[in-house]
């Protein structure tokens, strides 16, 4: 019987929940119903801020987007050894610190190859 | 906080900083042959530090004794061998950088912290090391569109069985509360549970895929095939043993009590790897191909020492492992060898009469064929002679028995390269050999040891067993 | 508090349909994302088993899934940019330069 064990206090999520995708569908439903509706070729078009828009909407990336987004995915997610580093630090003193630095100075390796890779030059 | 208590792992955090070193170096030197040289060094350096380096680390989530001190010397000798049979190679394939090297240590650092590992947190982090670092290598002929392939083909079988291994790591914790391979024995205290029985198929099917045991070795071969012809080599010998060293502490330590369940599992996966290896090996055209259902096939055999277990086993294991990083890098050797401007030179037919337009590549490939097959006075017989003695010491003389069957039949594919050589007339121009100096010191280093391992093996047999103690 | 075994089922269910997409997708990208929804249930296992058991073992295994994941996909992305290049397709089963 695993209902059972389903807390009440999450009965608020719970109920938050359903007005919120009541109000979403609510919202369109009566937009679907009242709204006048008269197409033309103008009002159809994407809306790029009244320009005209131009070319088609599938382009193909320069490479530089997926080697920046590389390079940012490793060196952001590296970030998550700080988190527990951080709550801990008071505890462990100045071995931390230096710990931490090696870690920072290894990331700091991979950084400056990818610096004189250019690797951060666009072109 | 006392500094020496990094000593057991102070061979791991010297090839790091030198592994970074020759990074930054490739930034700077232009003669990228330097940087090889640097990292023959590095080793000579990193196994300098080894004999201190004895002990026990981490709350004892890492170690240093003679099991992990061994191995590190299999992925030694792997890097230097693979170091020096690329310099030339890497030339001819026009992929001359130096990040070759230093993706070569970490993938070796990975190694060696794969070995040492007495808990999964760090058995899992040196794998992943190990790995991230030969998928690119695989990848690093970047113009090859083979290079690639195998490249990516690696990279997903490689991550799909890492995710294996974490759910079997995730089961074990679950059931014993700690990931440490020594506490986990006296956790279970022999209770078998479903969940444990899962927990060990888990970790077999990924440790298969690391060590390509069939049915899970399904990528080998176009990967084999596919990578550089170095690194080919490198990860036929070093990713192997290191899985192998993972495979063997983990269950001969941790899941010591459950040997009566993993082990019918493993000699099920043994016999069916040595069937797929030796039989598929025989309808093959190319070199590479060749050896890697052959190296599928010595897997099968190795697994032979685990199953037969005790420290007897262990150290047949990991002798033949020893042996065969000689054989097998050898003749790879010979396969780059082969390899000029214009000319692939891995199909059976480049080997046509090479034994009247270059008698001194036949000789060396003959030698490491035949030690590939298991003939003596060859490694290959000594290394295949102790496992089986070790199996029909555990009580598996048919095991034994089967390994020697297959091993006749993988006769017929390694000879077959010698009749290629000798038996038939050369066609056409012969074609130049892609000599240069530190692939005839691999192939002079390897072929001594395989005939002085055959011929004179106690002090290294010795080696092994003293290491487990 | 939620029970345990919940997470649990959460967790290898998301592993299982990583597992599924991973075997019955061909689209690299696809097999990608298969392969984190796999280290996902991982770590929603981990994270659970930790916080029930009171030991901080598993979440140290999570945060090193995370970046070890991460540098998978940026490997892996690697891979793929260079494969494109030579040949432009997403698609395993045009990927077949050797066989047998």
């Amino acid at each position: 019987m695993p209902g059972t064990y389903l807390p009440s206090n999450y009965l608020p999520v719970f109920i938050f929940l359903v007005v919120a995708i009541a109000f979403g569908l609510g919202a369109l439903l009566i937009g679907a119903i009242f709204r006048i509706r008269r197409p033309y070729k103008e009002k159809l078009m994407p809306y790029e801020s009244g320009i005209d828009p131009v070319g088609e909407p599938r382009v193909r990336f320069s490479i530089r987007f997926y080697i920046i987004a590389m390079l940012f995915v490793v060196f952001d997610v590296e970030a998550i050894f700080l988190y527990p580093w951080a709550v801990v630090f008071d505890k462990i003193g100045l071995y931390a610190f230096v710990e931490m630095v090696i870690f920072i100075f290894i990331l700091l390796v991979g950084y400056l190859y990818a610096w004189k890779k250019e690797a951060f030059t666009w072109e | 906080m006392d500094i020496t208590i990094i000593k057991p792992i102070l061979p791991e955090i010297v090839m790091a900083a030198l592994a970074c070193v020759v990074l930054i170096l490739e930034l700077f030197i232009h003669k990228k042959e330097t940087i090889g040289v640097f990292a023959i060094l590095a080793v000579a350096a990193v196994s300098y530090v080894i004999p201190q380096s004895f002990g026990s680390a981490f709350n004892g989530m890492f170690i240093s004794d003679g099991y992990s001190v061994f191995f590190k010397f299999i992925f030694f000798i792997n890097l230097i061998l693979a170091v020096l049979i690329s310099i030339r190679y890497l030339k001819i394939e026009r992929s001359e950088f130096g990040e070759y090297y230093s993706l070569m240590m970490f993938a070796t650092l990975g190694m060696m912290i794969m070995a040492s590992a007495t808990d999964l947190i760090v058995l899992y982090l040196g794998l992943e090391l190990m790995a991230l670092s030969t998928y690119i290598l695989a990848g690093f002929i970047r113009h090859d569109r083979r290079s690639n392939e195998a490249a990516l083909k690696y990279f997903f079988l490689g991550a799909f069985s890492s995710a294996i291994l974490l759910y079997g790591i995730t089961m074990i914790y679950a059931l014993t509360g700690t990931t440490n391979i020594l506490a986990i024995a006296s956790q279970l205290q022999g209770k078998m549970t479903t969940q444990l029985i899962l927990a060990i198929v888990f970790l077999v099917v990924a440790f298969g895929f690391k060590i390509a045991l069939a049915p899970f070795h399904m990528w080998t071969p176009d990967v084999y095939e596919g990578a550089p012809t170095s690194i080919t080599a490198f990860m036929s010998v070093g990713p192997k043993a290191a899985a192998f060293a993972a495979l063997g502490r983990v269950f001969t330590t941790g899941l010591i009590d459950f040997a009566p369940d993993w082990r019918g599992i493993l000699i099920a996966l043994s016999i069916l790897t040595m069937a797929v290896g030796n039989i598929l090996a025989i309808q093959q055209s190319n070199i590479k191909r060749m050896l890697a259902y052959s190296s599928i096939a010595h897997a099968g055999y190795a697994v032979i020492g685990v199953i037969a277990g005790g420290a007897e086993g262990l150290s047949a294991m990991m002798n033949y492992l020893f042996i065969y990083a000689f054989m097998n890098i050898g003749a790879f050797a010979v396969v780059i060898m082969l390899r000029v401007e214009g000319v692939k030179g891995e199909e059976l037919e480049h080997y046509r009469g090479l034994a009247k337009t270059h008698p001194l590549a036949a000789v060396l490939m003959l030698i490491f064929m035949f030690s590939l097959t298991g003939i003596p006075p060859t490694g290959g017989f000594i290394g295949k002679f102790y496992l089986f003695k070790a199996a029909v010491g555990a009580g598996y003389a048919w095991l034994a028995v089967v390994a020697v069957v297959f091993s006749v039949i993988s006769a017929y594919f390694y000879l077959r390269v010698v009749m290629y050589m000798y038996m038939h007339e050369p066609e056409g121009e012969p074609a130049a050999l892609a000599t240069s100096t530190p692939l005839g010191l691999a192939l002079l280093i390897t072929t001594i040891m395989v005939i002085v391992l055959g011929v004179y093996p106690s002090p290294f047999l010795a080696f092994a067993r003293l290491a487990i103690g | 508090m939620v029970p345990l075994h919940w997470y649990l089922w959460l967790g290898s269910l998301v592993f299982c349909i990583g597992m599924f997409g991973f075997l019955t997708r061909r689209n690299v990208i696809i097999m990608f994302l298969s392969i984190e929804l796999m280290l996902n249930g991982v770590n929603i296992s981990l994270v659970a088993l930790s916080h029930y058991m009171q030991d901080l073992r598993g979440q140290v295994l999570t945060l090193f899934v995370i970046a070890v994941a991460a540098a998978e996909a940026a490997i892996g992305l690697a891979i793929v940019i260079a494969l494109f290049r030579n040949k432009p397709t997403t698609h395993l089963d045009e990927i077949k330069e050797m066989k047998g």
